[in-house]
């Protein structure tokens, strides 16, 4: 017994000690809006950079503000920008700032599973909230019917998938339905964790779109990306000027053409329900929460140059994952802050 | 001081004809030292485990008290905390489980124990054990995908049809929901109900049994009115033991329970378990009470379990010693 | 009546049949060379496979071997040689409610112990956790065994002027040497497939995990995140990591068993 003891020992230190210098390690954690982007991104910065590996686990955007605020990861991600409170407690907790660092631009889409139904529908805001209040219950409610001529939709019970961790794709949603509703905004709120009226919870984007695609009659909110991907159909929705918007790449730029202009110095801004013609409303920017100091140079560095790559370069993969680009504008205005970062 | 030095021969505590020098030398006292430190461990561990429950839970347990348990809103935007629907969907889940692995464990439990050959009982009990070794998360993938889609496009539109009439199964058939939860949970916890039954029921002496037989009475009736009432309280203690199985429960229920705190009558209706939703919200409880209030439901879990298992132990224990009394008389 | 128990036993045990059909037949087909050489393809691209997360479980499971044994074993010696009354009730009691307590709740318990003072979520919490699950199973089965061993040879080896701790380490351990070797094995066999106190010890990684304080993907953690997740070549990734950590588990269970059983032998170290 001894000596198996003996041998293991031998084992784990020799593993540990190769294992150890092999490459630097950055941790991050949060949205899973932005997965596929982000793990495409490290993906492609591991194959220039051999020595350095950038882990992401999606775990939700509320799980991102939490671990980088323990200091259990070295930066989170996140939908929905930390508020006031967020921000002092990890101010209190490190004696200094995170910044946040939009990255790509997405949109949150309608996608549902209609045995029968190939055509897109559309959405008015009003079908929208009346589904996810529990007041719309049938797929052929005239409040949803009276926009989609020619399709004949079932009379089965809708099923509403929604998701059941922390979300930033629930913030971007909640927030754009409180936007439009005030029954919503006074019983459910905006919120990357609200009180459910009704519904299945699914666990990350990943969840949703898996059991909406498992689930005949159901209808979800999930990031473009996994829906185009997974190829389940998705909604027009009706924008502020009436017009009804199929969500795309120069849709969602159109809802954040506004927003770049005033960008606020913190970049933390809300862009749904945007104003414009062609604006995709329920649109968004997702950010890195990367923190003011580490103590860490060679993190610090590392971090940095990944920050850059991914605002120039990288923002060329944004497009084929069906992410919008960020203006320009914001763009160089995200390159001055990098220098905050210490 | 050096007065004492004369005392010690016969001040050390001598056991057997050996000194306690001697066992010293020999390695006995170091040896009883360090396997002492180990055994030692373990009670700190449990210790530990419970202080840091306790420890990690006390904000919600002052802000809410006993409202904990009582009410139903769980909402982390604004701070409130209710576990009502996670306690509802653990009982619910676990209580589906038992309404049909317990006739069914026990059922095969006898067969193997009193009317299967003996070796064709060990080889099905070589299976059943290993059935028992399959990991929580396997029975979960299976779950996903086989018996959610069983469930929502045969189970629950045949159930509805026959006994829709029943607030039990009337909804929309979703797949994913407490029955589902429950039935995946039953297969899970039938290994464990038959191994422990199956233990008992070989434990009762013959003599119960052929004097049953030399009465007159059937192979079923000296099994169905002597042997399993003898052996009731330790069936009891299985039936506990995959109880406590069921309701610790994780990953297989968080996989097709549907997430969504609900109280509903309606077995169909997705829901939320104590340990689903510390699965799916621990890493991302932002703010102390949110945390504190898992760590509270962790705590809730732990006393469920706690309680269970040792009635559990105590019924099974009791049994086989009034097995083994008998069987020497 | 009787055939009823009959067919309630016939279905317990088609259950495991169907589940081992069901995954060779998808995981079989599923399975290939990449599976256990390849990275995680980024999401949704098809290829890549799991062969961190199959390094990051033997790593886990070593650690947590460690933890567990030494002090299942040890604690056992103490209990079955050493003790008797209150303390090895209070060692008996604590061991069975640590065997009791809910996988999840040693998640939580490792992760307040080892992830937030250590500030890195990391393989070290992980085994700790799965180290944990292993001291009770361990000390129990062990402390069975080593009480089986028959008291003439005990007996006779003291008789011979042996010290109490050179019979234990020569005569007793290795008589009940294959029972404990089952024991640690079973031991193994269950916290193998273990996944909720993964979740937030281990986490997850997408590379190989460097050392022993980074985070580190593991079989049954990826099983749980592919299987939730909506792309086809998860979900067959899934199919094939659930047959191989399912076919490691059942082999270590009937080796166990077959060494206690049968006897086969076993070369003493």
């Amino acid at each position: 017994m001894k000596r198996f003891a003996g041998l293991f020992l031998v084992v784990l230190c020799l593993a540990g000690i190769v294992w150890a210098d092999s490459a630097l390690s950055i941790n991050g954690a949060g949205a899973t809006f932005p997965y596929p982007m982000y793990s495409k991104w490290f993906d492609e910065y591991h194959k220039k950079n051999a020595n350095l590996q950038i882990n992401y686990q999606s775990i939700g955007s509320g799980g991102g503000i939490k671990q980088v605020t323990e200091g259990t990861v070295d930066f989170g991600a996140s939908d929905l920008p930390m508020n006031e409170e967020q921000l002092k407690a990890y101010q209190d907790k490190h004696g200094s700032g995170i910044l946040h660092f939009p990255t790509v631009l997405g949109a949150v889409v309608a996608t549902y599973n209609i045995p029968g139904v190939t055509a897109d529908l559309n959405f008015t805001p009003e079908a929208l909230a009346g589904i996810f209040l529990g007041k719309i219950t049938k797929w052929n409610d005239p409040a949803i019917a009276s926009a989609n001529n020619g399709v004949n939709l079932p009379t089965n019970d809708i099923v509403v998938v929604h998701r059941a961790d922390g979300s930033g794709t629930t913030f971007i949603w909640t927030d754009y339905l409180s936007k439009i509703s005030e029954e919503w905004k006074k019983t459910v709120g905006a919120g990357a964790s609200p009180k459910w009226p009704v519904g299945l919870g699914g666990k990350g984007n990943e969840g949703v779109t898996g059991t909406v695609k498992n689930t005949p009659n159901s209808i979800g909110y999930v990031e473009l990306i996994y829906a185009e991907s997974n190829k389940i159909p998705y909604g027009s929705v009706k924008n502020a000027s009436g017009a009804f918007v199929k969500p795309s790449l120069a849709a969602v730029s159109a809802a954040a053409a506004g927003a770049a202009k005033e960008m606020p110095d913190d970049f933390r801004v809300s862009i749904t329900n945007a104003p414009g013609k062609a604006a995709y409303p329920i649109s968004s920017f997702t950010w890195l929460l990367i923190p003011e100091k580490f103590s860490d140079a060679s993190k610090r560095d590392a971090l940095k140059g990944f920050l850059k790559w991914a605002l120039d370069d990288g923002q060329n993969y944004a497009e084929s994952l069906s992410y919008a680009k960020l203006p320009k504008e914001v763009v160089a205005k995200e390159l001055k802050a990098i220098n905050k970062i210490q | 001081m050096a007065t004492s030095t004369t005392a010690v021969p016969s001040a050390g505590p001598v056991a057997g004809s050996r000194s306690f020098l001697s066992r010293l030398r020999d390695g006995d006292e170091i040896a009883r030292l360090i396997t002492f430190l180990f055994a030692a461990s373990v009670v700190l561990i449990t210790l530990l485990l419970v202080f840091e429950l306790w420890q990690g839970s006390v904000l919600p347990r002052h802000k809410f008290g006993f409202n904990f348990f009582r009410t139903s809103v769980w909402d982390p935007i604004f701070d409130q905390f209710g576990a009502l629907p996670f306690i509802y969907g653990t009982l619910v889940t676990a209580g589906v489980a038992l309404i049909i692995a317990v006739p069914l464990g026990i059922g095969a439990a006898i067969f193997l124990a009193e009317l299967a050959p003996a070796r064709i009982s060990d080889t099905l009990e070589f299976f059943i054990d290993l059935l028992a070794a399959v990991p929580s998360v396997i029975y979960g993938l299976l779950g996903v995908f086989i018996v959610v889609p069983l469930m929502r496009e045969y189970i629950q539109p045949a159930l509805k049809n026959t006994l829709g009439f029943l607030p039990l199964f009337q909804g929309p058939a979703y797949g994913l929901g407490f029955l589902t939860a429950g039935i995946v949970l039953a297969i899970m916890v039938i290994p464990y109900i038959i191994s422990v039954s199956r233990e008992v029921l070989l434990s009762v002496p013959r003599d119960q049994r052929e004097a049953a037989l030399s009465l007159g009475s059937t192979r079923w009736e000296s099994t169905w009115k002597v042997v399993v009432p003898f052996a009731r309280g330790g069936i009891m203690g299985s039936i506990f033991l995959a109880l406590a199985r069921a309701l610790g429960e994780t990953m297989a229920v968080t996989m097709v329970i549907g997430n969504t705190p609900t109280i509903s009558a309606s077995l169909f209706s997705p829901g939320y378990s104590i340990a689903a939703v510390i699965a799916n919200e621990f890493t991302e409880a932002t703010g102390a009470m949110y945390t504190q209030s898992l760590i509270e439901l962790g705590l809730v879990l732990f006393i469920l379990t706690f309680v269970l298992n040792g009635f559990a132990r105590l019924l099974i224990v009791a049994t086989s010693q009034r097995g083994a009394g008998m069987g020497h008389t | 009546m009787l055939t009823m128990t009959g067919v309630c036993a016939v279905v317990a045990v088609a259950v495991l049949f169907f589940i081992l059909g069901y995954l060779v037949y998808h995981g079989g087909t599923s399975i290939s060379w990449n599976f256990f050489t390849k990275l995680p393809a980024p999401v949704g691209e098809t290829g890549g496979g799991m062969a961190n997360a199959i390094v990051g479980s033997a790593k886990l499971l070593l650690l947590a071997t460690l933890i567990g044994v030494p002090i299942g074993f040890f604690g056992a010696i103490y209990l079955a040689e050493f003790s008797g009354g209150p303390i090895a009730f209070v060692v008996r009691y604590a061991a069975d409610l640590l065997n009791g307590v809910p996988s999840i709740v040693i998640g939580i318990f490792a992760f307040t112990l080892v992830v937030q003072p250590f500030k890195h979520f990391s393989t070290l919490a992980g085994g700790f956790a799965l180290g944990l699950m292993m001291i009770p199973i361990t000390l129990r089965s062990t402390e069975e065994f080593l009480r089986a061993v028959p008291r003439a040879l005990r007996e006779g080896a003291m008789a011979l002027g042996a010290s109490k701790w050179k019979t234990i380490s020569t005569v007793i351990v290795p008589a009940a040497y294959r029972g404990i070797l089952t024991a640690i094995l079973l031991a193994f066999a269950r916290v193998a497939g273990e996944t909720a106190p993964l979740l937030f010890t281990a986490l997850g990684n997408r590379f190989w995990s460097p050392g022993w304080n980074q985070p580190t993907a593991s079989l049954p953690a990826m099983i749980y995140t592919y299987a939730i997740a909506p792309y086809e070549d998860w979900h067959r990734q899934a199919w094939a990591a659930g047959l191989v950590l399912l076919g490691l588990i059942l082999v270590i269970n009937i080796v166990a068993r077959a060494i206690l059983s049968r006897g086969i032998a076993v070369p003493r170290s």
